[in-house]
């Protein structure tokens, strides 16, 4: 209801903001769209001594067509994804992917940079992180760092930042259309259950997967099982989506329960395979 | 220790020495003496408190006012022009989209932006632009129906 | 188009008079109130189910800066009082209920102390600070488990966790009934917990004037009534000094039919303190604290014939009070055996409930209270009776339904219901619902291999609550109304809307009645120093029984204005003809006498007929003969994804009972918002605590209530029996979508399920358990 008392800080520059996160270290937070943070504050869950606005930083909110990737600033918000253009010509998956976080109001304030800094289990964009492969930018005081999506989701809630690092931006690749985000989501907060999202190249698919275990993950065994298909027959797409929970330990709540997770996982990878298919 | 807040609500300019703790809505409900937006829960689920930044809208409950610094901050105090009701307002007054009334203010802003945004939604596309409001009188089906009339309504826009 | 008078209002889908103030964002909500000096409340909570509390260090609070009190049950018990309950039940066991916890807190949530503040974030701060020695003890979570000697005790110095065990029964001879039965059905039924979640939580200010010793509460209530009759029994405020006011109030669905240790805590801390004081409650403390609804299990025996007759009911139902007694607490389960049968001839009947303790907290009034926990388990048994039986549901439902003729209608559980037309309500839904159609839509996605469903539900429900006789506190209700000197209206009642709608429903009536025009008629209410009496808003009341109040007051202002009237036309009242607001009196003379020149007379009171009091004011008592009982057919169509689970409705057809509608467009609201409760219940909605107590549904972010795009779109209809109980004909509408609805959207379920042999889901019917039962089914031997 009411949050805790804290000194604030809105740096005009990521060095700015580097600073203050080194000076203050584990007593300072990263304050970007506010929609992980603020509601942890509200209910005392996180008290910090120090909120860093990063709001107010020019040049953290873009999404820039480089070729072959486009690359999307930390402070980019959901709907700027959904909205854009570009990503939709280039790179669709993320846009669609965007579309199911929240709601509206959500999505006008709470950013990419935000939410996978969070790295809450159940979000929808490292599913589709680790499925496009992407790069993400780190930036601390010993200088950038670039940190590919399969190395960059630790565990539940930790991430390959350092305390000190700032997430800067995020680059994904230039796809074809077959790509797709099926999900189902938890009913009262509208996470993810379970999440698949699905990329198909030239080079092979790429599955990634969220809501089902402590971190998003890549279901290699279905990625593996459908290697060198062009275009596998619906029980090849169901005898491979049936590998997307192997190997994790899911989750179980009161929303739903470990078996039930990984038989979600199984359903939406092959629909997400059949729909990605589908755009071709 | 307060840090000064510049901002415009309803168009009038506003400049307070605030907490930084202290939360939009509580700003607008407590600083401004605004109390049409709402507070109904505390994760940002329900959407009581949703108002119009720089013409977006947002839930009040989950931004710090000092995020608003600089920004232009709509209420549902402020959509009215000239004594005339919004047309979303009129929709939901002729469309019985309200009951006990307690959502309805961050339920017209929230229609107001989607309006913005989609001129002419499917009550689909008016069910999935509200989900982020919630409602326990009226099941919704009025409310589309008022934001659809709204929709329809040749009255121009103020929001 | 400008209204004109004599144009009936009642019947008109009219926009409501009270939106404005809401859609304008300029209504005063309890939050909204600003008073000089306003301090601020905020309680620290339990965070165990079942723990003593030893030491409670409060000094570090204390010693924040803006902090003005900090107080624990040891502080404020003794000045308090206990929080009542008004429910009879014989041999009742009862704890003390005190404001704040004293040396055991019973559930998560649990008041333990309270924290005064000049500002809510530093009362909140203040919270953090005090430091609560708890020793934890088992919990009691499992209301069956808890009936079983030898388990951990909620309330040990009562001794057993029975609060109560209490038979409801009625007809002829049960036990006659089952020997004299071809086969008996079994079944065993749940009502999960549900939590009510109005959009707006609760909130309390009290402002107390030292000068007058006058205390006045403001809170988000559905009873001020009520409240006034009994805080000052716990406050020591005399009830002639106590104003409750419900301000716009954001939702109750019986939430706010209740008095909670807030308020009387907040009323405390207003004179303790000398200043006035909020407080505001959180989604969190909303969940945990303010009361649940329903959760009954019971196993269900149906005696029947082969010929589908049924001879008697007779079930053992648990119902999980949790740890305390609210106001109605122990007897909303009794009301589920008073409408058992629905509306069937069903000859005997015997329901045996057991109230029990648990550290949870406590269950009460939940929209429909009582009456969708019957419905649903007799619309469920008649479906289940009829799969056993192979025959039609909707041939086993008419073959127990009464005639029309055959009203009033006497039930064996001990009720009249006054008026109905069953058969007519299910024709009409079945037309609307193109039912052949329906079935040959279902068999083509059967074969298609799609689980298709229906389901039908035809219930009966008691409304216009009710015969003082059967209410605990006087089901009466009172009305004012006053012809002001200007020939404005003023229309006082003592039931409590907050989103019914009453302030345009009344004013249309009056408007008739009297023949104004609607623009000049005000309907006040929720202010106890405004409307003087009253017993508020609750159980589909409102407008039957608040009505009538009203309509017995504009009979007396009318006759009042006759006989003035006649003497202003030198005859006698019997001549004096009144229509449309306008006097006559045909034969004697052509002058004609309207309202503006009759109350100037009246008030101005220069010549007025011998004996006449000055005035044109009227109030009234409504004493109610009967409860009304609405009723209706739901009939709905699902799609069940076999993968996910996932219930799709894709028809939805209500056709509601409720009487003469005096404005089908809020009807249609009420009928809606109700049905959106059911869609709730069966599909998502469950409040969960854990095996230790822990409640893990206290947030938005894990309670689901429905969102726009959960809601079909319905096909509504209706059917007009009037009441012959009250004079506007009106049954009540405020419970009935929620009534209805909960066994069709089930029945639905649980028909597509049927080809794979399922015959039983709990409730909610989530998608894992639709899945699991999927699963479970299809994974038998082939041919099995």
């Amino acid at each position: 209801m009411y949050p805790a008392a804290f000194d604030y800080k809105r740096p005009a520059t990521v060095d700015e903001a580097v600073a203050l996160l080194v000076r203050h270290g584990d007593d300072a937070k990263l304050l970007a769209g506010g929609h992980s943070l603020i509601p942890a504050m509200k209910l005392r869950l996180a008290q910090p001594k120090v909120v860093v606005d990063i709001g107010r930083i020019t040049n953290l909110s873009y999404i820039r067509d480089t070729g072959g990737t486009i690359a999307i600033g930390a402070m980019t918000t959901h709907h700027e994804i959904d909205a854009s253009k570009v990503l939709h010509d280039r790179s669709p998956l993320l846009p669609e992917t965007a579309r199911h976080i929240g709601d509206t109001q959500v999505r006008n304030k709470g950013t990419i940079g935000g939410s996978l800094a969070h790295a809450d289990p159940a979000a929808d964009y490292p599913a589709a992180i680790l499925a496009l492969d992407a790069e993400i930018d780190l930036v601390g005081p010993r200088g950038r760092r670039t940190v590919k999506a399969g190395a960059f989701f630790i565990d539940l809630l930790q991430t390959a930042i350092a305390p000190d690092e700032i997430l800067t931006e995020i680059r994904v690749p230039a796809t074809a259309r077959t790509t797709a985000y099926v999900k189902t989501e938890q009913k009262a907060s509208g996470f993810a259950l379970a999440g698949a999202a699905v990329v198909i190249g030239a080079d092979g698919v790429r599955v990634g997967i969220t809501g089902v275990a402590a971190k998003a993950y890549r279901a290699t065994g279905v990625e593996q099982a459908l290697a060198g298909q062009r275009t596998p027959t619906a029980e090849a797409i169901a005898r491979a989506a049936a590998h997307a929970a192997d190997g994790v330990q899911p989750l179980g709540d009161i929303h739903a329960s470990p078996a039930f997770r990984a038989h979600l996982a199984q359903v939406n990878t092959r629909r997400a395979i059949e729909r990605a298919l589908s755009r071709a | 220790m307060p840090i000064p807040v510049r901002l415009r609500v309803n168009n009038a300019p506003r400049q307070h020495d605030i907490e930084p703790r202290l939360l939009l809505v509580h700003y607008l409900r407590d600083v401004c003496g605004l109390t049409g937006t709402h507070v109904g829960c505390d994760t940002s689920i329900c959407g009581a408190c949703t108002v119009l930044v720089d013409g977006k809208a947002v839930k009040s409950c989950t931004m710090f006012a000092i995020q608003a610094d600089g920004s232009d901050v709509t209420t549902i105090e402020g959509i009215a022009t000239n004594g005339h009701l919004h047309r979303v307002q009129q929709g939901f007054w002729d469309c019985h989209g309200l009951q006990c009334g307690f959502c309805t203010p961050g339920m017209i802003m929230a229609s107001v932006h989607l309006l913005a945004g989609n001129a002419s939604p499917s009550r689909a596309e008016i069910a999935d632009g509200l989900r982020g409001n919630l409602c326990r009188c009226t099941g919704y089906s009025h409310i589309i129906d008022a934001v659809a009339q709204a929709a329809n309504s040749t009255e121009v826009t103020h929001g | 188009m400008a209204d004109t008078i004599g144009t009936p209002y009642v019947g008109r889908a009219m926009k409501r008079v009270e939106d404005p103030r809401l859609i304008k964002g300029l209504a005063t909500y309890v939050d909204d109130i600003r008073l000089p000096g306003l301090l601020h409340a905020v309680i620290l909570r339990s965070p165990h189910a079942h723990a003593r509390i030893g030491r409670v260090d409060v000094s570090a609070a204390r010693a924040i800066p803006g902090v003005v009190a900090v107080l624990t049950g040891a502080d404020v018990n003794a000045a308090c009082g206990l929080v009542p309950c008004a429910a009879a039940i014989p041999d009742l066991k009862a704890p003390k209920h005190t404001v704040l916890a004293g040396d055991r807190v019973y559930f998560v949530g649990h008041a333990v102390a309270v924290a005064v503040a000049t500002d809510p974030y530093i009362a909140r701060d203040a919270i953090d600070a005090i430091d609560v020695d708890y020793d934890p003890l088992p919990a009691v979570t499992n209301p069956e488990e808890a009936v079983k000697s030898g388990t951990p005790l909620t309330h040990p110095d009562l001794g057993s966790n029975i609060a109560y065990t209490h038979v409801v029964a009625g007809g002829s001879d049960i036990d006659e009934a089952f020997r004299r039965a071809d086969r008996v059905v079994k079944h065993r039924l749940c009502h999960q917990r549900l939590t009510p979640m109005p959009i707006e939580p609760r909130g309390v200010v009290a402002s107390y004037d030292p000068g007058e010793g006058t205390l006045t509460l403001w809170t988000a209530t559905q009873i001020p009534h009520l409240l006034r009759t009994l805080l000052p029994g716990m406050i020591g405020v005399p009830e002639n000094k106590l104003r409750v006011v419900a301000p716009e109030v954001g939702g109750g669905f019986g939430a706010k039919l209740n008095v909670y240790p807030e308020e009387a805590l907040c009323a405390h801390l207003a004179m303790r303190l000398n200043a006035p004081v909020k407080w505001i409650e959180s989604r969190r403390e909303n969940a945990a604290s303010t009361i649940h609804g329903r959760d009954q299990i019971g196993e269900y025996e149906v005696a029947v014939k082969k010929d589908g007759a049924i001879l008697g009911i007779r079930t053992r139902t648990v119902a999980d009070l949790g740890s305390y007694l609210q106001l109605l607490t122990p007897a909303i389960p009794t009301l589920t055996g008073l409408v058992l049968t629905g509306c069937y001839r069903i000859p005997a009947v015997k329901m045996e409930i057991v109230g029990v303790y648990t550290n949870k907290m406590a269950t009460d009034a939940y929209r429909g209270a009582g009456r969708p926990e019957a419905t649903y388990l007799i619309e469920r048994l008649m479906d289940v009776v009829a799969r056993e039986l192979g025959i039609d549901r909707v041939d086993l439902r008419l073959k127990h339904f009464p005639a029309p003729a055959e009203f009033p209608f006497a039930t064996s559980c001990g009720l009249t219901y006054d008026s109905g037309n069953y058969q007519g309500a299910l024709t009409k839904a079945r037309q609307l619902a193109n039912w052949d159609q329906l079935l040959k839509d279902r068999a083509a996605a059967r074969a298609a291999g799609r689980l298709s469903g229906i389901g039908i539900s035809t219930y009966v429900e008691i409304c216009a609550m009710g015969p003082s006789k059967a209410m605990p506190a006087g089901g009466w209700e009172w009305g004012c109304v006053r012809m002001e000197i200007s020939a404005k209206v003023t229309v006082i009642t003592g039931v409590s809307p907050h989103g019914q709608g009453q302030e345009t429903t009344f004013a249309q009536f009056v408007a008739d009645r009297l023949g104004v025009l609607m623009e000049d008629i005000v309907v006040l209410h929720g202010d106890t120093n405004v409307a003087h009496y009253g017993r508020d808003t609750y159980g589909s009341r409102g407008t039957a029984v608040g009505g009538s109040a009203i309509v017995m007051c504009i009979d007396k202002i009318v006759a009042k204005a006759k006989t003035l009237a006649a003497h202003l036309f030198e005859t006698t009242a019997d001549h004096v003809v009144f229509e449309k607001g306008t006097f006559r009196a045909p034969g004697v003379t052509n002058r004609e006498i309207g309202w503006p020149e009759l109350a100037g007379e009246a008030y101005v009171a220069k010549n007025l007929p011998a004996g006449l009091e000055p005035g044109l004011e009227a109030s009234s008592f409504y004493e109610p003969q009967n409860f009304t009982f609405p009723f209706g057919t739901h009939i709905v169509a699902v799609e069940v994804d076999r993968d996910t689970g996932h219930v799709a409705i894709t028809k939805y057809v209500a056709v509601d009972d409720c009487g003469p509608q005096i404005n089908p467009l809020i009807v249609e609201g009420q009928v809606q918002g109700g049905i959106a409760h059911s869609i709730g219940q069966v599909l998502f909605e469950q409040t969960i605590y854990d095996e230790n107590g822990q409640l893990l549904t206290g947030e938005l972010m894990d309670y689901a209530l429905p969102r726009a795009a959960d809601i079909p779109e319905y096909i509504l209809g209706s059917t007009v029996t009037p009441s012959p109980v009250n004079p506007l004909g009106i049954k009540g509408v405020g419970e009935a979508g929620t009534i209805g609805a909960t066994p069709a959207i089930a029945n639905a379920v649980l028909d597509a399920l049927q080809p794979l042999g399922v015959t039983h889901l709990d409730l909610p019917m989530t998608p894992e358990r639709v899945w699991q039962a999927i699963k479970t089914r299809t994974a038998a031997p082939v041919g099995a």
